[in-house]
This record gives structure tokens, sequence and C-alpha cells, in this order.
């Protein structure tokens, strides 16, 4: 039975390594970027080389030993089993490795820690289970989530490229500049984390924590959060993409230009149909993932929508409810604007099983701000 | 103390069938009943583990919804830690310390069948929490807040009460330990004459006595906070998240040599046995010991590396880091020497020692490599930190323990296990272990975080080879409980020496050991 077990474990492998030949097998850190990643990945590569020098020397006199030094060969047990100077000798030599691997690690921290001087500063704050921007210099801002589809995730279709790492917003930074990052976190802790850019950093709900990043080369780099934070943990990515300079200035145009229209329909009339068809979006961006695109929710945890009392009640309650927030649901008012948020009401109110016929106008959403 | 049980001890009966169980208080029944426990304890939280590797065989969502992902995480953890590995040490130092000091029994034989069964209401609230509303406690067995707060779940508060009950069954055992070491052993066994084994578990039931009540308060901070509106976690209210992490680092280090050092002792009680030569370099294993337990109350924030601490603290947690694995490379140096011109052969429990001291030493560099903060920035919370540690706490721990069953089972049953499957089980256990791990190494370096359901596919084809190692590992140990059934049940008589080098108390005694030993203790020269 065990040499079937061994054998049919072996089979699988070799069809495992025939099927995928073509597949990457990355081994290593990725290629950084900035300064900081280069320096960790060096120091990554000293530590490698340390330690595979010691394993070898170590193993191989262990390894020596056992073939050497076994009673099957005829070998008789020495008796020995104190050395002074042997015990003093391997211990003073770690101390020496030590200080030598602590002499440029503790260069690298306080280079990390180095937050002044900054071309740009962005707020960047972490909520289950989106990243929102906020560039402090420029009034641009936006939340940023997971673009995958669901269909992917669920295999009904074949996975992209960039699956679970590709977001609707991504962040976008100028190449060859100081990007100060002011950290925090609205509801259970997250942590910001691009590989290449050698930055990680927890986001404290209640805190604000600082780092940085210079990227020296444009392109897209892509990260996850890593810091447990509940069910969709694994399904909020970070993408920043680092432009040329006139790009960048391009790109901040272009937000700008996109907040200015948004506030404009704050002020229109909207028809219930409008603001329900609007407000699919949205729900299905932001109230989903806890509250179930059906409106069923995850009770205890996450009450259904269906015929809940706050969307079946009295409308001032719902608008209040979405702006401030309640125990863990979240407050929505520095995150969508007036229009989404009368919009996801209207949606709640008069869709996923509800029909009050109800709705409010952007307008009175500004109102009770 | 011991002469006064023997006095009065002539063969009375003691409770057979069950009650023989339920009220012992004989330190080997206990023993028994702690090694049966944590044993099926691994297999429970191994099955989870299973689950887990089942949902990340491919990318995408196949068996296990993203809630119960983070459930079979949890849980893995809390009980493989605290049900598994904690209690299969307990239960060697019940059989084994009496024996290696040569006394009759632990110094409060009633307080050790408390401590053993507080352990299965503890263990009942773990596993019935998976069926109650609202489903496992699922935030990591970190149990961080806000999130551990947030879940408004049941199970949490059910997580927290089998927290309590076993921290107190430690205090307790722990006290027992120590008491009978300091007090109970043999005339003219002086502590620097204690097996080693006896010396890391006095040590090691320090550590438990300092560190469990530490867990205690944190865990009543969370209790209150998520019921009794306190705000010890919370920014709105004056609180701190982070506190937490303090706290429970504070106990969790320690409790990480809680669980590696009696590892260290059985490797260091096996190695000479099988080498024909003594222990080398039996003082300083005894200060390296001490030194890593006391190292180990000031490095705890060097799990906080990300949090954001000043930079006199991340220096501070990085140097004191690095400092520990200056007395853990003088053990495995000993180790080696202590091989060095022996005369050794191989039986399973000598092959699951230089496996450990091998493995161990892998899990033991990428702890160093932890240690350097700039390179724990990239790999915290990934999945190079789930392979370092496993490779200290399956191929340290873990694997110890199956060798020290290996060792001692003559002992225990009066036979000898079959050596042939007994090697089976350690190749198969070996290749299986490295198979599943080694792997995560590459996929945690290349960037795919830890407690994820689901993965990008650039870490598909190392999660596939991690996913059939996990179970050919998990298969491997039914051949485990196999071996040790049918050595109950017969085979070779085993001699009271069982194997040809080895030394101690223990080896005097008859095999099986009788119900009573050492009622009149032994003198060591």
């Amino acid at each position: 039975m065990n040499k079937r077990t061994i054998l049919s474990l072996g089979a699988a492998f070799l069809s495992l390594f025939a099927v995928s030949s073509h597949a990457e097998y990355a081994l290593n850190l990725k290629a950084p970027v900035t300064e900081i990643a280069s320096q960790i990945y060096d120091l990554h590569m000293m530590m490698i080389w340390v330690c595979l020098a010691i394993f070898v020397v170590v193993f191989g006199l262990m390894f020596y030993s056992i073939i050497k030094h076994r009673k099957s060969v005829g070998h008789k047990a020495a008796h020995f089993h104190e050395n002074h100077w042997l015990e003093v000798i391997w211990t003073i030599i770690p101390v020496i490795i030590l200080v030598a691997m602590a002499y440029p690690a503790t260069k690298t921290i306080l280079a990390m820690k180095d937050t002044s001087a900054a071309d740009i500063s962005i707020k960047v704050t972490g909520s289950q289970w989106k990243w929102a921007y906020d560039y402090l210099d420029q009034d641009v801002k936006f939340i940023s989530t997971l673009s995958t589809p669901e269909a992917q995730i669920k295999n009904q279709e074949e996975k992209g490229e960039n699956y679970l790492l590709e977001v609707d917003n991504p962040m976008v930074v100028p190449v060859g500049k100081k990007i100060k990052i002011l950290l925090t976190a609205a509801d259970v802790i997250h942590a910001w984390w691009i590989p290449e850019f050698g930055v990680k950093q927890d986001a404290i709900p209640g805190f604000v924590r600082e780092t940085w990043f210079r990227a020296d080369k444009p392109g897209t780099y892509r990260g996850q959060c890593a810091e447990l934070c509940g069910k969709a943990h694994g399904y909020m990515p970070i993408v920043v993409e680092v432009k040329e300079e006139a790009d960048y200035n391009a790109w901040v145009a272009a937000q700008k230009e996109a907040a200015a229209a948004a506030d404009a329909g704050a002020d229109k009339d909207w028809t219930m149909d409008e603001l329900v068809t609007a407000g699919k979006a949205v729900y299905e961006k932001n109230c989903s993932v806890c509250h179930g695109a059906t409106g069923a929710g995850i009770p205890p945890a996450f009450p259904a929508m269906t015929g809940s009392a706050v969307a079946t009640g009295p409308i001032e309650g719902h608008i209040d409810i979405l702006l401030n927030g309640k125990n863990i649901m979240p407050a929505w008012k520095d995150v969508l604007n007036d229009t989404d948020i009368a919009a996801v009401i209207a949606y709640e109110r008069n869709a996923l099983g509800n029909s009050t016929g109800d709705f409010a106008q952007p307008s009175a959403v500004k109102a009770a701000r | 103390m011991s002469t006064t049980t023997a006095t009065h001890h002539d063969d009375h009966g003691h409770p057979t069938g069950i009650m023989r169980w339920v009220a012992s208080t004989n330190h080997k029944d206990i023993g028994t009943l702690y090694l049966w426990f944590s044993f099926f304890m691994f297999l429970f939280a191994g099955a989870l583990a299973l689950g887990i590797r089942a949902e990340l065989f491919q990318p995408g969502l196949q068996f296990v919804e993203p809630e119960n992902f983070n459930r079979l995480t949890t849980l893995h953890g809390l009980i493989m830690i605290f049900g598994a590995i904690m209690p299969a040490f307990v239960g060697f130092a019940n059989w084994m310390i009496p024996l290696m000091i040569g006394t009759s029994d632990l110094a409060f034989p009633r307080l050790n069948n408390m401590s053993f069964w507080l352990m299965v209401p503890a263990a009942i609230l773990l596993i019935g929490s998976i069926f109650v509303p609202g489903g496992a406690i699922a935030g990591g067995w970190t149990m961080y807040p806000p999130l551990s707060v947030q879940n408004p779940s049941m199970s949490v508060d059910m997580s927290i009460l089998a927290l309590h009950i076993l921290g107190v069954s430690s205090i307790v055992g722990s006290i027992n330990i120590i008491t009978t070491i300091l007090n109970m052993r043999a005339p003219g066994m002086t502590l620097m004459k204690m097996p080693l084994f006896v010396w890391t578990w006095l040590i090691t039931a320090f550590l438990l006595i300092a560190s469990m009540p530490v867990l205690a308060g944190a865990l009543t901070m969370l209790l209150t906070d998520r019921h009794f509106g306190t705000t010890f976690f919370d920014a709105a209210g004056g609180g701190d998240p982070v506190l937490w992490q303090h706290v429970f680092w504070f106990f969790g280090h320690p409790e990480v040599y809680i669980m590696i050092l009696p590892a260290f002792g059985l490797i260091s009680t096996i190695i000479p046995t099988f080498a024909r030569k003594p222990l080398f370099g039996y003082a300083s294993m005894v200060y390296a010991t001490a030194a890593i337990a006391l190292l180990s109350f000031v490095v705890w924030a060097h799990h906080m590396f990300t949090t954001g601490m000043p930079v006199a603290g991340q220096l501070f947690f990085m140097y004191s880091t690095m400092l520990i694995s200056i007395p853990t490379g003088v053990k495995v140096f000993n180790w080696v020497a202590t091989m060095w011109r022996g005369s050794m052969t191989f039986e399973t429990p000598m092959l699951f020692s230089i496996a450990v001291v091998f493995l161990f030493t892998i899990g033991g560099f990428s702890g160093l490599v932890c240690a350097i903060l700039p390179v724990d920035i990239q790999v915290q919370d990934t999945y190079y930190v789930v392979a370092h540690f496993h490779y200290v706490l399956f191929s340290g721990a873990a694997m110890s323990i199956m060798g020290a069953v290996y060792y001692w089972l003559p002992k225990w049953t009066g036979f000898m296990y079959d050596e042939t499957l007994g090697k089976w089980h350690f190749w198969l256990t070996t290749i299986a272990f490295n198979v599943t791990f080694f792997p995560m190494h590459f996929t945690g370096l290349a960037g795919m975080p830890r407690r994820v359901p689901d993965y990008a596919l650039q870490f598909a084809e190392f999660n596939m080879i991690s996913s059939i190692g996990a179970f050919a590992l998990g298969i491997s140990q039914l051949l485990f409980l196999y071996i040790v059934i049918k050595c109950i049940k017969g085979g070779t008589k085993a001699e009271a020496k069982s194997w040809e080098g080895a030394e101690g108390l223990e080896w005097t005694v008859p095999s099986p050991a009788p119900f009573h030993t050492f009622e009149t203790p032994p003198t060591v020269k």
C-alpha cells in the first residue's frame, strides 16, 4: 500500500511538471523599483548566501559523521563531551556574522523611516474591503476595489492575467517623486503592501501611520492587503500606476473634471427609475460584499437588506445610517457623493425584494450631511 | 517525600475500567491520557489543514467559502498549538520526569488529574464552537482586534473561555512540574546531573507561569471590549488596537519557546543514545536553554515590524531577536558534535532526531531572515512566514515528539514497535513535509499573502505541489496511529534497557514500566 502511495504520488508529480513546463516558478522577491526595495533585495541575498555557507559547513560535517562514524562500518565511539575552546569559538563567530548583518540592515531601517521632504502626500484608508485614496495637495479622491469578475472567482469563466490583482481605480503617482503615504483604517486593521516598492505598512483604525516610496521606473505595480481583515481579505488588492510627470498631470486634471461632473449631478432632479438603475452599480460595488447581491446578507454579522427595518422604514433613518454608519456599518459620507448615496438608497428601497415606492433626491442627501 | 509514599503503599487496588482514567492520580496513566488527547487533536487539526490545502489546490473558490476558510486557518492554529503540541509535551513530562529523576510520582497527583481533565471541556468549547450560530472563530489564532471584537459570533467567547481554562491547566501543571523537579530528585541527582529533558521542562514551566497570565489578561480585556463596553483596543474610546498585539505577543513569543524547548530536550536525549556517546556540552546546553528563555521575553515586537513602531523600537527588537540565534546555534553545534566520532545506528527515533536538527535549522535560518527588519517588511504575513513556523513547529516540535514516542514506546508498552513500519513513517513524513512546506518559501518571497482562500495565477504551481504534499503528510500520520496501536497489542518483548546506548534511570525499571516505580528512591552516583 505504501509503495503504491509513493508511486502514484510520483506520477502526480511528473504529470504536474509536464503540463506546466511553461509556467513561471517565481523563486525570489520581485524585481525592486525603489532604492529601499533594492537594499532589501540585496540584504536578503546576502542573508541567503551567509546562511547557505553556514548550512553547508555544519551539515557537511554532520553527514560526513553520519557516513563515517556509524556502528555498521565498525566505528568505535569516542568519549569526549566538552571542549571549551571549541565552544567559545562557535559562540563568537556567530556574533561577528550577526554584527555584519545588522549594520546594513540598520542603515536601511533609518532610510525607511525618513518620511521628510515628500513631494506628494496621499492619505490611504483601508476599509472592509476596499482602499480609499485622498491626494491631500490635489483635492483628488477616489475608491479602489477589486475588478476581477465574480464569475472568474467562481470558476465559471477563464481567469485573466491579473486575476485578483486588478482594481477599478488604481492609485497613480509620478515617477521619481517622493510619495508620502498617510495610512489609516476605518474598521479593522489592514496592511498596504507593494512588493516592488519594499513598502508594507499596517493601516490601524484611529491612528495615522506614515511610510514613503520613490518609484524609479514607470509601470503598473500590484500588491495585496497583508493583514487578515475578515472574509474578503484575499480580495482587496492594491494597484499603483507609476507615470511620467506629464501623464500624471493629465490624469489629475481628468480626475478633477470627473468629480466636477458628478457634483453637477447632485443639483439635478432625478426620476426613481434613473436612481434605481444608477444605484444597482453602486450597490454591487460597495454594499453587496456584506449585504449580498440579492440582499440576503450574512446574518447575524451582516443583516439582510430584503425586508430590513432601515430599508423599509423612514427614509431619514436610511440616509442617516448611510452617511454616518452604525456599529460595523461604515460611514459613507466621505466615500460616496450625494448622487451615489441617493441612488443606492433608491435601489435598496425599490429592489432586492423591497418596494417602498419612495426615494430621496441627491439634494436631500446634501442637506442631511 | 518519596519515602512517605513508599511506607503506606502495599499493592492496594486502584480503580479499574473507565474510573482508572477519570480518577487517576498516577503520572503514567495521566501521561498516557495527555498523549492520546494530543494525538487526536493533532489528527483533527490536521484534517482542518487538509481543508485549507484542498481549497488552495487551485486558484478560484472550489470547496470552502472565504469566511469558512478563515475559520479553518484559525482553528487549525489554535488546536495545533494548545491542543496538540503543548499537551504532548506535558504527556512526556508526566511519564518521563518522575522516571528520569527517580521519584514515584509528581508532587501533586490530584492537581495533575485536574490539569488533564480541564483540557477536555476546553477542547469541547473549541470544537463545539464550530456548530454555534455565526460559526467558529475566524480572525486568526492571534485574534487581533478590532476584527475579533467585530465578529458577533458566540464562538469567539467560547474560544476565549477555552483558552482561559487551558491557561489554568498549564499553570497548575507547571507548578506541579517545578515542585517535583526541585524537591523530589533522587539522592545524588544534583541539578547539573539532571537529564537535559528535565532541564528544558523546568525552564519551560517557568516560561508558562510567566506568560500564561499575560494571555489571560489580554483575553479578559478582549472579552470586556466585546461585551461590557470597555475600549482597551478601540481608538474611538481612547484605546489602541496595537495594545493587543503587544500584550498578546508578550505571551506569544515565550509560547513559541514553550513549544520548542522540550523538543530540544527530547533530541538531546535521543541523539546520545544512538551515537553511543555522551551529550556534547551539557553545561552549555543548559545555559543556552536558559538564555533562550530569558531572551524570549524581550523580542515580542518582532511580530509587529509592520505596525509602524518608532525607529528605536524597531532597532531594539531586531537586535534582540538576532541574539537568539546564538544560543540556538550553540545547540545545533552541540548536537552535531555529539554525533561526531560516535558509533551511530539509525533506528526510527534517531532518524527523526537527525531530521529535526537538519530541518529545524532551516526554520532557524528563515527566522533569522525574518529578524532582519527590512527583509521582514517583505515577508511579514506572507507564505514565507507560514513556511518558517512550520519548519520550527512541525519539523522541530512535532517530529521530535514522534521520534520520542518511538524512543519510549518500548518502555511504555513493553514491546518493540515495528521498525520497518517506523522507518516508512519517518520517510513518508519527512518527504511529504518538505514537499508541502518548502515551496511556501518561494510563494512567500514572490508575494503571496497568508490567510487568503484564493490567489493570483503566478502562485498556482507551487500551491498545487504544497497541497499534494499536505495530503501525503496527513495520510502518513494514520500509519503512525497504526504502528502505535500495533505496538500496544504486542510484538518483540522489550528489555528494561531497550536501546543499547540508552542512559538514565528510566531504563533501570522493567519494560513496561510497572504502575508504581521508584517507591524507594535510587541513589545516583
